[in-house]
């Protein structure tokens, strides 16, 4: 796996950038998206038509406070379009990175006769077939339908190890912009220009295509309904001030107003999305949809195939176990020797086991003078002939066959042996001397390292894994239990897998499901999140809602954890930014009717220079919070597998204490400073 | 505090725990149609209204079905209501030969009544006949109750249900709220009542002659049949002027105890009846638990702020202090009976639901005493809260509270197994915006216009106090009166009737409407990644979600009210 590169968070063009197009964005019809931002420029060149009356009218001392407050204010609304603007600006980076690989290729496209026909790659259209021979870029996304080939998807995934491509089987996706190394394919193209994974990428990373997700909007609505109700809660203290006999001035509303709504959530929002559908990218995923990255965070259910994901893929050598009356050593090197040349994973596995265990050497067969013979299709076994023995290896019965008719008897507890091995999920393979059984090999489907963690992990997380395999129930129960998956699907058919995920989303689980095969793709659109390998077939890609590029299965745990992060993220900042309210409140109250009301000094527990210091001091912090904010909405905030709860009591504490007690001492730092810089 | 009170706090706390669970899980099954011992009385009588009022209990309604028959009901029966007051003097039943009400009275009575609020703007014994208090007002202290405990089993059953279009029969559950909860507890109490003495009949009032010679007319009445449901329904509209004051209305300590008890009893009971009906006990618990800490949380300052007293009289020699001989504290607006825990206890426990009968002056308490009742109602009525109207108001809250925080898990926001999505967020920020807007706006209005000002009885922030509590009482439909206003005018008569109105029904539109879009809903199944709803995170959150949402909105008018008025008065300023 080879993640993207995210640019520094800093970086000095995306920082220049942005700090224009937050310019940029303060056209109110752009503002309008974002109402709470919105109600802030409203507000903002309220406040500056109060000042021109003021300083028109020569109150300089006023002009003086009232400038300063329009000042924050504006800043205010321009650190929110900031914020968007690095979000955006990290996107197109990465837009640019990829635009680098998109060079003009010439397509050679089969035409009638199965001629080849040279024609740029940007009229190609769903359908037509090329012809990519090595040293080649492929031209288009598609489907290979002859060959087989050696691809370098760098390009699209920055891994630089070529990949095989090959048609018929799950491996026949090709990418665009990626290159033929060695042979040669035909390719059905998938895509018309523009609608290719690259393009795509393209407008997801640069935020063209961005629209408000579920989540989004709910949050929106929630943010707006809270606007509304300080928006009320302003208007009416005018005439509750009335009545006392104070006369509130319009600035120091606004600057109330401003930092009783959620301001700080309301600027960072559009950002936090932004930076999510970043980091799935930087992780070589492609979602169809913010939706489904929202989707992931919640699933229950993940169904993993077996094969190259949870195992290695090959049965490996595990253990050797003779029969009674031979010594393991014998066996060891009997079994090394039927192995010497036996070029099969298998085969490989066998040799390894014996060096390891019993410091047997691999020789080579000429060495030793012997003559391999090869497995085939008939004897349906493999072995050696040296020095006139005859080593055989291979499955029970036929080597108890060769055993029989070589006049030997196979030893009683041999068959007790096999029948072990099958029960606990593994391959016997019996080796024989001649007429002498000598034990039988432990073949084990090898369960990838560290797979335990990452189900440890995902079990912490919340999510039931379930295990699919075309194995029978016993070698799925086995290895199941090896690898500490949660449950498993055995003799797994198309129709056994869609049946399997509709019952777990009958139970009101969303279930996300990683496949690579067109068998896959029922399931893989049936699934809450399907994400499809880009090496599998387009039935499966078409059928996913997201695309790994990298095709690596365990790459759903980043997907959920980055859908889980983005949630989490707009609940800290909202909480976060609900909770400064409280200490913004207990900044402005007292200044507003201290005139009035002298007593009220007691609630300035802050003890704030002068009404006017205090009322400046939160409008300045309320416009710092978002800047400040800003790595932590473009990163993240951090997920940590420890359950709801937990999560639950330590960002409540972290965001939601710590917002109530973080502003106090900010406010008490901004109005010493101001203080002492005679700025109000 | 004194250890006496704490004592006296934490028994009532005791029993109030007692009685709501078995209230609670019996009104899950009248709610689920189940079994229960009543019912070989009462089966009978149900049918037969039914039968007489051609409702067929099988047909469930959608949520909009729901509220509708709701509002229906609500409207007719509170023309029916306007007609008999305005015609009482031509009807029987009235010894004392009492004139129609006037029109705008009669509206805000009328509005008062069928909002569960019962605001009073009239004094009873003075304004109303027998007729009109038995019929009119007993009656609807009975089915507006009734209509609230019906709404909150429909948003139960909102969030019970999978993928359902129903939320269940709003005249069934009205029927089976008041045949089968109401009716056979106010029986049982009203004869309590009765016992304690309590009056209830058609007499006259009587003329006696005082110790001193003087002359005074007292009024009688069937008292205690409306005294028991005024508490158990959270109504809190007195029979006399006094309300739980009255010694005819609450004669005795014992009396006091039952009162507040029936007050808490439904809200309570609901929360149980809750977490039965969702399958999950612990859900109910957490929602019992949040109510108990903010009642003990408004109650302990309460009594604490009153039993202390005011620091003017005790410079000026006035002995403030408990003895044996007095209970010392601010006694003013008090009855000696009662004493400084009782008044200030049940003052929070009338405005923690919204029940707002009162038994001492609420006006006369001290500024910070004054303050829990207003703040209380400013929380939006959810401690135990109005008779249904609390558990489907903190439903709310809850909804909002696990959108803020629950997204903080790693999830989208879910309740109950309920995806929270924008359309409940539309309607949970509805709720939230209207009670603030039906509060605040008439307030600003008083505050500036002369027909307002020209209500309060004192200058300064008390008088601004005074507004803010009518205007939030009408709100939320609590209808216990801070006392001092001159609210029977034109002006407070219609626009308090107009802000109860809207209080009540604009609230529970969204509420119903929360529960009807959840009902349809399928329920995603818990797992270690969901958001735990029954745990102490949970109730700290949504504590945490009612105080500050509460506190926002209202920060800056209690700020310019009590607290100013608290700041005031130790610096030696009264009003």
């Amino acid at each position: 796996m080879s993640d993207r590169k995210a640019p520094a968070l800093w970086n000095r063009e995306i920082v220049s950038r942005a700090a224009i197009e937050s310019f940029v964005k303060l056209d109110p019809r752009l503002m309008i998206r974002n109402p709470v931002m919105f109600v802030v420029e409203v507000t903002s060149v309220l406040v500056m038509f109060t000042l021109l009356r003021d300083t028109l009218a020569h109150r300089m001392a006023l002009a003086g406070f009232e400038f300063q407050i329009a000042l924050w204010l504006w800043f205010t609304v321009l650190f929110a379009n900031f914020a968007e603007a690095m979000a955006e600006g990290r996107g197109k980076a990465q837009a640019d990175n990829l635009r680098k690989t998109r060079t003009e290729t010439q397509a050679k496209l089969i035409i009638e006769g199965g001629q080849t026909k040279l024609v740029p790659a940007a009229q190609l259209r769903r359908g037509d077939v090329v012809m990519v021979a090595a040293n080649d870029v492929i031209p288009g996304d598609g489907e290979i339908i002859e060959g087989i080939a050696a691809v370098n998807e760098a390009a699209i995934t920055g891994e630089s190890a070529p990949v095989i491509r090959e048609s018929g089987g799950d491996r026949s996706g090709v990418t665009g912009g990626t290159t033929v190394i060695s042979d040669w394919i035909k390719v059905k193209i998938t895509a018309n220009p523009g609608e290719t994974f690259l393009d795509r990428m393209i407008a997801l990373v640069e935020g063209a295509q961005r629209q408000k997700t579920p989540n989004e909007i709910a949050l929106s609505i929630l943010l707006s309904g809270l606007t509304i109700v300080f928006l009320l809660v302003v208007v009416t203290l005018y005439p509750f001030g009335l009545y006392g006999g104070t006369r509130l001035a319009l600035p120091v509303l606004v600057a109330l107003l401003v930092c009783l709504i959620p301001t700080t959530i309301g600027g960072l929002l559009s950002a936090i999305g932004i930076a999510g559908m970043d980091r799935l990218v930087q992780h070589n995923v492609l979602a169809m949809s913010g939706r489904s990255v929202e989707a992931a965070g919640d699933v229950d259910t993940l169904l993993l195939d077996k094969t190259g994901t949870i195992t290695l893929g090959n049965r490996m050598a595990a253990e050797f176990i003779p029969v009674q009356g031979v010594d393991k050593r014998e066996l060891a090197e009997a079994a090394q020797l039927a192995s010497l040349a036996d070029e099969t994973p298998e085969g490989r596995s066998i040799v390894v086991l014996a060096k390891r265990e019993y410091n047997l050497r691999g020789r080579e067969l000429g060495e030793v003078g012997a003559t391999f013979i090869p497995f085939s299709a008939q004897t349906r076994m493999s072995g050696v002939d040296i020095g006139g023995r005859r080593i055989r290896k291979g499955a029970a019965d036929q080597i108890i066959r060769f055993v029989q008719e070589n006049r030997g008897t196979p030893p009683t507890d041999l068959q007790a042996i096999v029948e072990r091995i099958a029960r606990s999920g593994g391959t016997p393979l019996v080796v024989a001397d001649e007429s002498k059984a000598l034990g039988v090999i432990y073949l084990k489907d090898m369960v990838k390292e560290g797979i335990r963690e990452r189900f440890e992990r995902l079990r912490a997380m919340g999510l039931r894994t379930v295990m699919i395999t075309g194995d029978n129930p016993l070698t799925a129960a086995a290895i199941a239990k090896e690898s500490g998956v949660d449950d498993f699907l055995a003799e797994a058919t198309p129709e056994t897998k869609l049946r399997l995920i509709r019952e777990e989303q009958n139970q009101g689980k969303l279930v996300a499901m990683i496949g690579d095969g067109t068998n896959d793709a029922p399931a893989l659109a049936q699934a809450d999140v399907g994400i499809a390998m880009n090496a599998g077939t387009q039935a499966a890609r078409e059928a996913g809602n997201m695309i790994d590029l990298d095709s690596n299965p365990t790459k759903v745990m980043e997907v959920v954890e980055i859908g889980k992060q983005l949630l989490m993220t707009r609940g800290a900042l909202t909480t976060f930014s609900i909770a400064n309210d409280v200490a913004k409140y207990f900044a402005i109250i007292p200044a507003l009717f201290i005139v009035e009301y002298p007593q009220l000094q007691r609630l300035n527990v802050m003890h704030l220079a002068t009404p006017q210091s205090a009322i400046l001091s939160a409008v300045i912090f309320n416009a710092l919070i978002i800047v400040a904010l800003i790595p932590l909405a473009l990163r993240g905030v951090r997920y940590r597998p420890v359950g709801a709860a937990a999560i639950l009591t330590r960002n409540l504490f972290i965001y939601g204490v710590g917002g109530v007690i973080i502003p106090f001492i900010f406010i008490k730092a901004i109005d010493i400073i101001i203080t002492a810089l005679h700025l109000a | 505090m004194l250890s006496n009170s704490v004592i006296q706090l934490i028994a009532f706390f005791l029993i109030v725990t007692a009685i709501s669970v078995p209230l609670g899980l019996y009104m899950a099954r009248v709610f689920s149609n189940e079994r229960t011992f009543l019912d070989p009385v009462l089966s009978p009588i149900e049918k037969l209204i039914y039968k007489l009022c051609g409702i067929n209990p099988g047909i469930e309604m959608g949520w909009a079905g729901y509220a509708v028959s709701m509002l229906a009901f609500s409207l007719i029966s509170m023309i029916f209501l306007y007609a008999l007051q305005r015609l009482q003097y031509y009807l029987p039943l009235n010894p004392q030969g009492l004139a129609g009400v006037p029109p705008g009275l009669a509206f805000n009575t009328a509005a008062s009544f069928v909002t569960n609020t019962n605001w009073q703007a009239y004094s009873g014994e003075q304004t109303l006949s027998y007729l009109t208090q038995m019929v009119g007002l007993t009656s609807h202290n009975f089915l507006s109750a009734a209509a609230g405990i019906a709404m909150a089993a429909a948003v139960i059953r909102g969030f019970a249900r999978r993928s359902a279009k129903t939320i269940g029969n709003f005249w069934v559950d009205l029927t089976r709220a008041t045949l089968w909860v109401l009716i056979p507890i106010s029986l049982i109490f009203a004869v309590i009542l009765v016992w304690q003495g309590v009056p209830d009949n058609f007499s006259p009032y009587v003329n006696a002659k005082t110790i001193e010679g003087a002359s005074q007319t007292i009024a009688e009445g069937p008292v205690a049949s409306q005294e028991i449901i005024k508490e158990l329904g959270t109504n809190g509209g007195g029979f006399m002027s006094a309300n739980s004051a009255h010694p005819y209305e609450n004669p005795t300590p014992l009396t006091n105890l039952i009162e507040m008890l029936a007050i808490f009893s439904i809200g309570a009971g609901l929360t149980h009846t809750f977490g039965k009906m969702v399958g999950d006990r612990r859900q109910g618990w957490a929602l019992f638990a949040v109510m108990s800490i903010l009642f003990f949380a408004g109650a302990t300052p309460a009594i604490w702020a009153e039993q202390r007293g005011n620091p003017q009289f005790s410079a000026i020699g006035i002995d403030q202090h408990a003895s044996a001989t007095q209970s010392g504290g601010n006694m003013e607006g008090k009855e000696v009976r009662f004493g400084i825990t009782d008044s200030a206890l049940f003052a929070t426990v009338t405005t923690d639901t919204s029940c707002g009968a009162v038994n001492a002056m609420h006006d006369s308490f001290t500024p910070l005493g004054g303050m829990v009742p207003m703040v209380n109602m400013q929380l939006g009525e959810v401690i135990f809260g109005g008779a249904g109207s609390g558990l489907y108001g903190i439903i709310v809250m809850a909804v909002l509270a696990v959108f803020i925080a629950g997204l903080m898990v790693g999830r989208t926001p879910e309740y109950l197994g309920k995806k929270i999505e924008a359309r409940e967020m539309k309607l949970a920020m509805l709720y939230v915006l209207i009670f603030p807007t039906v509060i605040l706006i008439p307030t600003a209005l008083a505050t500036v216009l002369p027909a307002g000002l020209s209500g309060i009885s004192n200058p300064g922030p008390h008088g601004f106090s005074q507004i803010l509590y009518a205007y939030t009482e009408a709100g939320a439909n609590n209808g216990s009166a801070f006392g001092g206003i001159n609210a029977n005018v034109p002006f407070y008569n219609v626009s308090i009737a107009i802000v109860m109105l809207l209080g009540r029904f604009m609230m529970a539109i969204p509420a119903l409407a929360i529960a009807g879009s959840v009902a349809a809903k399928k329920s995603t199944a818990a797992s270690a990644g969901t958001f735990p709803t029954d745990g102490i995170p949970f109730v700290f959150l949504l504590i945490g979600v009612i105080v500050i949402v509460g506190a926002l909105t209202f920060f800056c008018a209690v700020a310019l009210g009590p607290i100013v008025e608290q700041l005031l008065m130790m610096s030696g300023k009264l009003f």
